[in-house]
């Protein structure tokens, strides 16, 4: 029940954050919808995801908030919107039609497990010795993935650095 | 009290922040080192540091922020981070393969140093994720005020 109402509000939140005016508005809506998400990890019982989504989204307000919201951005709002609207309207009912056929063909929730993570949980303390199970699996496990998704990370990072510190020496000149 | 030149928040936002960003530091490394025991790990752990730095910095301005952590210092630590947290994993070839985990004794269950590699895996990821995030920060504020003075 508390999940229905927290996805009904992170809905809400989102059409706020896409429709209003304002751009600060704009982000506070979009800050809602990530606390939303947090909560509704904790409702899930996944206490990992749920302090990374607290952190990373306030992280990432901080950062729009006093980074980015200065620039003026153009807002385009010309005509048509009767066929933005139809045409939205259209691919969303097709998105539900086909979302209806292949969630039906899916099995339950959780059940039945799969054969390589019972092993992972059944045997997972013994064999790494970490009593957090998540972290057993992305780091021992599945240390390829993490290795990957830390390379995504650095070249990110250089990727900003070597973009905005090139505009600031030609600008420093 | 009409201090203008000083850089930063009021006096009441200095005054609280003093207190509580080294709580927050702490509880950052605290995340970091029982990773492998309690919710969390080096990616939540690693942003709570940076936060921590980015508190500092939104209270009491640049220059102070960056003079506890300056962007080439953060650099470095990122690159640092990528390098122990690979280092680790090619030391797996002791054992036999990539990423294995190769200390002989596991350690008992529950205990602060027990699972092998993975304590220093959540460390490399947290130096890794908490330098590179405060060097983005920074590059952006940078960045705004450089083409503010243009």
């Amino acid at each position: 029940m508390e999940l229905y109402l927290l996805l009904l509000f992170m809905i809400l939140a989102a059409i706020v954050a896409v429709e209003i005016n304002d751009l600060l508005s704009s982000v506070i809506a979009v800050g809602a919808v990530g606390l939303g998400l947090c909560l509704t990890f904790l409702i899930l019982k996944a206490p990992d995801l749920a302090i990374t989504q607290l952190v990373v989204e306030i992280l990432s307000l901080i950062i729009l908030i006093r980074a980015t919201i200065k620039k003026d951005l153009p807002l385009v709002r010309d005509g048509r919107w009767l066929f933005n609207t139809l045409s939205t309207l259209l691919f969303i009912g097709f998105f539900l039609i086909f979302a209806w056929f292949a969630l039906k063909e899916l099995p339950e929730f959780g059940r039945p497990i799969m054969r390589i993570s019972k092993e992972y949980i059944e045997k997972g303390l013994q064999k790494t010795g970490a009593t957090n199970l998540v972290s057993a699996i992305i780091l021992d496990f599945r240390g390829y993935d993490t290795l990957g998704e830390a390379t995504v990370l650095f070249t990110a990072v250089m990727g900003v650095l070597a973009v905005i510190r090139m505009i600031g020496r030609i600008n420093g000149k | 009290m009409e201090n203008k030149k000083e850089p930063g928040m009021t006096l009441i936002v200095k005054t609280i922040t003093r207190l509580t960003v080294g709580l927050i530091l702490l509880y950052g490394i605290y995340i970091v080192l029982h990773g492998h025991l309690t919710p969390g790990g080096g990616f939540a752990g690693g942003v709570i540091i940076a936060l921590s730095f980015v508190h500092l910095m939104l209270a009491f301005g640049r220059e102070t922020a960056l003079k506890k952590l300056s962007q080439t210092k953060a650099s470095i630590l990122e690159s640092l981070g990528a390098l122990m947290f690979l280092s680790v994993a090619l030391l797996g070839f002791l054992g036999g393969f990539f990423f294995f985990n190769f200390f002989a004794q596991k350690g008992t269950p529950f205990d602060l140093f027990s699972a092998g590699i993975i304590p220093l895996c959540n460390i490399a990821i947290c130096l890794k994720v908490g330098a590179g995030l405060f060097a983005i920060f920074v590059a952006l504020i940078l960045f705004k005020n450089l083409k503010k003075k243009e």
